[in-house]
């Protein structure tokens, strides 16, 4: 195939067009759940409402999470610049933040059924726990990600010259960072009662 | 409309030539007895009107546009040994314009009046009496809060009066509970949901006395399709005097209710009472249906709390409603008996009621082993069934039990 | 020319190699090409379709006598349920999807799609989905909840028959979500050289246009059914009345879905259309940019659109008004469209194929469902047709007047560059003409019983209707007794044309667009060099040219237009192998599949290598059993799903973590990948 033929219509690669449309998608998905959320804010049926979260505790997380993006950008900027040992530090800082992030709500879950928010008490508790949770689920997919960007990078499956691959998976994360920060706003910030 | 054992004995025998069936098909069905081509009060004549119109612009649309298709694919068809190769036309800008202005401008047409009746038919009309609806799985309940009148499948309402219908969806007494219906009857009133957790209205009006037909139109599970409805539609006089009957308690029950506690206990008969509906008496109450089919004992008025928890029908005046289990059986014989719908005789149909009472499941189907519906009564056939009695109903008490029934007028 | 060849070379094989079977039954197991992975689409939707119109006659049989006590409410119930999930899920879209995968690469100029074994992955999942919710047979659990699923009622029916709903769904979603991610980068980013957007053929076009409508639906109802999911197996409330739920918000999420959904399953048909009609015409396109924009316009209004399925339902006034003015303006695109195709066939040179035939009978039909259509925006009067057969009748002539009469013209069409060979033109004049008149027959009278107010997903037709909708009702089964016999026709030609078909060269039908360059059938490489497009109708042009005196006469050979390719042109007349401007001789068209050799580059995002004579090479995607292995994943996740076991949801998940592993660590090059030289097919 010709070099002429092996560029891109669209002069981007298929891959991180490919990202890119897949995240469009990924908005609706959480859309949908944040709707639910929103519909439920006060439909509690006489179980707990937004009063068990604690903001200060969540805030802290979702701090870790945000700088998660920072070290990403810091990878991606590194695996540009052909300096492989330094991206696969900032791969496993970012990797590590995310697990903070996920480790944290899992203690935040597991301490909201004891105070006894459980998902199948009320609307309000399903919608919640889905939608909080579907988005640890994509943190947690991320994770995994990194952590086999990681390891590639090390068994030469990723190159130093292929900083594509991190750009794709950061872009992925970065997607996974601005759905948190709008369920943050709106599971955490917005009043409820 | 059924009647067992055969549901197919009922079914009218359509010995028509193919000639009428193609007229039949031309003149846009005449006769049918749920139609919603013949509206009978304005709340359904209003849309039916914008409707017929919509229908004529389509139908010149569709001549039109089927006449150019087989016009063009007749007079442009390529030939045996035609090779020539035609004009390589790409478009034509004013054409194309026309095609969608012109079916803008039909459609701002329909879309003008549309608006206008969503908003009318929107709003409380004036003078309007309240019923309160509900469905449940699967049968529709009445409530007229101004008469404390409450009652099942038939809704009866006076002529000339517009009626306002709050409707809601029950199951077992939880006003939250329930899955969605629809209620509907084309004659005098488009559809509207029924939904759990959510009062939604629909208005109607008959404009001239008579039965007209109804069904549950929303998808509601097993038996969706034997969940039928009527609307009875009388005189103001007429309607006045159903009123003062279904305010009366059921006569028996009341007699009944005159006895002490004691007597109750030891199954006195009142005088005057025959031995066969006194003992139903006792079989109705101390068998489980009094549990979901309340009575009312007391004139002048019911209390909707007494019925709130009950899962059947009221059955105070039963044999006052021309059908039952969802207006999918006759209670009373056909003039008729192969037109499913000729006029109601006096005649009530017993054994189609004692067998619905003995065994309402392999009527009807129903899921009482998850509370919906009605159980078994029948001997040795009980045993999964909540609310049936242990062993079931024996031959003689299922008899008085019907003869008391018969008893509520 | 990109014909030569390398000497295939032994690999060495290890635990994960990549599989090198190009044919035979492996050679489907381990497909990433997009055209076997479009012909399995097709065969599974046959065999879908047998299904559904099996459910179809258990319905029509029951409705045949008034009363009747042929099946009970139950199993009618789930006959109902099932022919509209398989008809919807199992047949419509993923037959667009075997057009998608067949045609996109092809129409657009590429060797495959951009994600082959996403591709793959697609496919099986898509199967599995389907065969999952097949499975529920076996556990006595058919879904029965109506294809719509309304809650509460769907999280109220007792045992599994609504979790294989959910699931079911759920898994086929995952496969047209995964396509439409595919198809989308394919059109946006592996068009051909010059292949600008206003150049792409409009099958492309409606591909991109239903891609993104899935892309934003499917999230929807993805995110719908798992409420539904956790409602029905997991105890969470999200429809639940009694604790405050609002059932309401299923119909929201289920419609804004649904009615997109509705075009996703019309728009590639419409596509089709558009491609039949100006080749059996011999007339380009009428109104090229009108026709596209409509589409554009069909899809971004049908997200507008959805709560007029809720007229009834709990929608205010203001609601009404606003969702009945989308609903009434969506018909503009759609007539513009019907009166472009009438007028494309206007002045030209008509020639009534089978393929022809179904074209016209889909303008024909989806005219009559577009204007029941329009009634249903007169709100006031919906109330009475909603959930009436009335509605039944509109939305088959959209969706089987429509869709499939436009998938059938795309068969009859392309057939001849999937095999080779032409199916029978008698029998496909038999078949149209019997499936005309048993689809009017099934479905006109369905107006009329609507009318007279029977209502739909009723197990039993009431008697007391009158005897007028039993008569409707006798018909509508008579009609379904002839659509039977006429499958029954399209099956056995299907099966005779495949085995002793006539040949039917590379460009039967002088058709215009560049998947008919390729030899038919189509190689496995596609085209061996990849064209330059400089027009809208590529192929046409360069068959024909429009001399001074405007009259169009062929191009005389030799003197293609495109980089002096030898364009040998025959007789213009709808003869074989005309005017193939890449054709290449008969052996190596049809031994080139297996030895091809790769070119040398790189990472493949379009990142080319300077790799020396790298355009002498053709680089194509490798086979791969890990989507198929992947797939496997959501067996045990499904049954968990449904059956609220922990465990097997666990094991489903990890199955599916590590066919991704496995998958992102398969060696060997390909455009999502990295790249091992020293692999070829041997």
């Amino acid at each position: 195939m010709s070099a002429a033929v092996e560029e891109t219509s669209m002069g981007i690669d298929n891959r991180k067009l490919g990202m890119w449309v897949f995240l469009g998608s990924e908005f609706m998905f959480f859309g949908a759940f944040i709707t639910a959320y929103l519909l439920y804010l006060n439909t509690t049926a006489g179980g707990p409402d937004g009063e068990i979260f604690d903001i200060v505790y969540t805030s802290i997380s979702s701090f870790v999470l945000l700088m998660s993006s920072l070290t990403m950008v810091l990878a991606h900027n590194a695996h540009v610049h052909g300096d492989m040992r330094r991206m696969r530090l900032w791969i496993l800082a970012t990797a590590l933040q995310g697990l903070v992030f996920v480790g944290g709500q899992a203690y935040e879950f597991t301490k909201f059924v004891n105070e006894g928010l459980v998902p199948t008490g009320s609307p309000f508790a399903s919608a919640f726990f889905v939608l909080t949770g579907f988005h640890g689920v994509h943190v947690t997919v991320g994770v995994i990600l990194l952590l086999g960007l990681w390891s590639y990078s090390h068994t030469g499956k990723v190159k130093s010259d292929q900083p594509l691959k991190t750009e794709i998976i950061g872009l992925y994360w970065h997607f996974v960072d601005i759905i948190w920060v709008i369920i943050f706003v709106v599971v955490y910030l917005i009043p409820w009662g | 409309m059924r009647r067992i054992p055969s549901r197919t004995s009922r079914q009218r025998r359509t010995a028509r030539g193919i000639g009428l069936a193609v007229m039949t098909l031309v003149l846009a069905g005449c006769s049918g007895e749920q139609t919603m081509l013949e509206p009978k009060g304005p709340f359904a004549q209003d849309p039916d009107t914008l409707f017929k119109y919509v229908l004529i612009v389509a139908a010149v649309v569709f001549v039109f546009v089927q006449g150019l298709i087989i016009f063009t694919s007749w007079r442009f068809r390529r030939k045996d040994g035609d090779t020539d190769i035609p004009e390589q036309v790409h478009g034509n800008t004013v054409l194309e314009i026309i095609w969608t202005v012109v079916p803008l401008a039909i459609l701002v047409a329909i879309a003008i009046p549309t608006v206008r009746q969503v908003i009318a038919l929107a709003e409380e009309p004036d003078g309007a009496m309240v019923v309160e609806v509900i469905g449940h799985r699967w049968w529709w309940e009445y409530r007229y809060p101004d008469s404390g009148i409450i009652t099942a499948n038939e809704l009866v309402i006076p002529v000339g009066t517009p009626i306002r219908l709050e409707m809601r969806a029950e199951e077992s007494g939880a006003p939250d509970r329930g899955v969605l219906h629809s209620f509907w009857v084309p004659a005098l009133a488009g559809k509207q949901d029924v939904i759990p957790g959510r009062v939604s209205t629909l208005n109607m009006q008959a404009d001239v006395p008579g039965r007209f037909l109804g069904q549950c139109a929303e998808y509601c599970g097993l038996s969706h399709a034997n969940m039928r409805n009527r609307a009875v539609a009388l005189e103001p006089d007429d309607f006045d005097a159903w009123v003062a009957a279904q305010q009366q308690p059921s006569e028996v029950a009341a007699t009944f209710a005159q006895l002490s506690p004691e007597e109750l206990e030891a199954g006195v008969i009142p005088e005057g009472v025959p031995e066969d509906v006194g003992r139903g008496y006792y079989v109705y109450n101390q068998s489980n249906c009094v549990a979901c089919h309340a009575q009312m004992t007391t004139a002048p008025v019911a209390s909707a709390e007494d019925f709130q928890a009950r899962q059947g029908p009221n059955l105070t005046h039963l044999l006052s409603r021309k059908e039952f289990a969802g207006a999918i059986f006759d209670l009373y014989e056909r003039a008729d008996p192969d037109d499913p719908n000729a006029d109601f005789t006096d005649e009530v149909n017993v054994d189609l009621l004692t067998a619905w009472v003995n065994n309402a499941p392999s009527l009807k189907a129903m899921r009482p082993e998850n509370g919906v519906g009605m159980p078994s009564f029948e001997q040795g056939a009980t045993e999964n069934t909540t609310g049936a009695i242990q062993g079931g109903l024996a031959p003689e008490d299922l008899d008085n039990l019907v003869a008391y029934l018969l008893t509520m007028e | 020319m990109a014909t030569t060849t390398a000497p295939p070379q032994t690999k060495s094989r290890s635990l994960l190699s990549r599989p090198t079977a190009l044919d035979g039954f492996k050679g489907y197991l381990a497909t990433t090409d997009h055209k076997k992975i479009g012909i399995m689409y097709f065969w599974s939707v046959l065999v879908f379709f047998f299904f559904g119109g099996v459910a179809s006659w258990v319905i029509r049989a029951q409705l045949a006598v008034a009363e009747n006590t042929l099946v009970n409410e139950e199993i009618y119930n789930q006959a109902f349920t099932l022919h509209g999930l398989t008809m919807i899920f199992l047949v419509v879209m993923p037959l667009g999807a075997a057009f998608f995968n067949y045609l996109i690469p092809l129409q657009i100029g590429a060797r495959d799609v951009a994600f082959p074994r996403l591709n793959a992955f697609s496919f099986w999942t898509f199967l599995f989905g389907g065969l999952f919710l097949y499975s529920s047979l076996f556990f006595q659990a058919v879904p029965n909840g109506g294809w719509f699923g309304y809650a509460p009622l769907s999280t109220q029916i007792p045992g599994n028959n609504m979790a294989f709903y959910a699931v079911g769904l759920q898994i086929v979603g995952i496969a047209s979500l995964s396509a439409a991610v595919n198809f989308i980068t394919t059109i946006l980013n592996m068009r051909a050289p010059g292949m600008e957007f206003m150049r792409m053929p409009v099958f492309i076009w409606m591909s991109l246009i239903t891609n993104f409508l899935l892309l934003f639906a499917l999230p929807i109802i993805a995110a719908a059914l798992f409420m539904l999911n956790g409602d029905v197996v997991f105890g969470t409330q999200f429809f639940q009345p009694a604790t405050g739920g609002d059932p309401i918000l299923w119909q929201h999420l289920f419609w804004l879905f649904g009615h997109p959904e509705v075009y996703i399953m019309i728009l590639p048909a419409m596509g089709i259309v558009s491609e039949v009609m100006p080749t059996f015409s011999r007339k380009p396109l009428f109104g090229y940019t009108a026709m596209v924009f409509a589409g554009v316009a069909i899809g971004f209004i049908g997200f507008g659109v959805w709560a007029h399925h809720m007229f009834t339902s709990a929608v205010g006034p203001i609601g009404r008004v606003a969702f009945g003015m989308t609903t009434m303006f969506i018909a503009v695109p759609t007539g513009i469209k019907i009166f472009n195709w009438v007028f494309t066939m206007w002045g030209g040179k008509v020639r009534f194929t089978p393929a022809m035939l179904f074209s016209v009978g889909f303008v024909s039909m989806f005219t009559i469902g577009g204007l029941s259509g329009v009634t249903h925006a007169i709100v006031p009067h919906d109330a009475q047709q909603t959930d009436t057969y009335w509605v039944v009748a509109h939305f088959h002539y959209v969706l089987f007047g429509g869709a499939l009469f436009g998938l059938v013209s795309g068969i009859y069409y392309w057939f001849p560059k999937v095999t080779g060979k032409l199916l029978d033109e008698t029998l496909g004049k038999w078949h149209f003409w019997t499936w005309l008149i048993g689809f009017n027959l099934t479905f006109g009278p369905m107006h009329m019983s609507g009318l007279l107010g029977q209502p739909r997903r009723t197990a039993v037709l009431p008697a007391e209707l009158g005897p007028d909708v039993v008569l409707y009702n006798r018909l509508s089964t008579a009609g379904v007794a002839v659509l039977t016999i006429s499958a029954l026709i399209f099956l056995s030609n299907l099966i005779t044309s495949l085995r002793s078909g006539e040949a039917s060269g590379d460009d039967p039908w002088d058709a215009r667009t560049l998947e008919w360059m390729t030899p038919s059938p189509t190689p496995y490489v596609n085209f061996h060099e990849i064209p330059t497009v400089t027009a809208r109708d590529e192929f046409w042009e360069r068959k024909y040219a429009e001399a001074e005196d405007g009259v169009v006469r062929p191009v005389p050979a030799g003197a293609s237009q495109d980089h002096g390719d030898p364009a040998p042109v025959g007789d213009t007349a709808t003869v074989e192998g005309t005017g193939n401007a890449n054709a290449v001789p008969d052996d190596i068209a049809v031994t080139e599949d297996v030895a091809l050799a790769k070119v040398t580059s790189d990472d493949h995002g379009g990142n080319p290598d300077a790799a020396g004579d790298a355009e002498h090479h053709i680089h194509m995607p490798d086979p791969s059993y890990w989507p198929l292995i992947s797939c496997v994943g959501f067996i045990p996740l499904g049954y968990g799903l449904a059956f609220a076991s922990p465990t097997l949801i666990a094991l489903g998940a990890l199955w599916l973590l590590i066919g991704m592993f496995g998958w992102i660590l398969e060696p060997v090059a390909e455009g999502d990948d990295d790249y091992d030289p020293d692999v070829v097919h041997a």
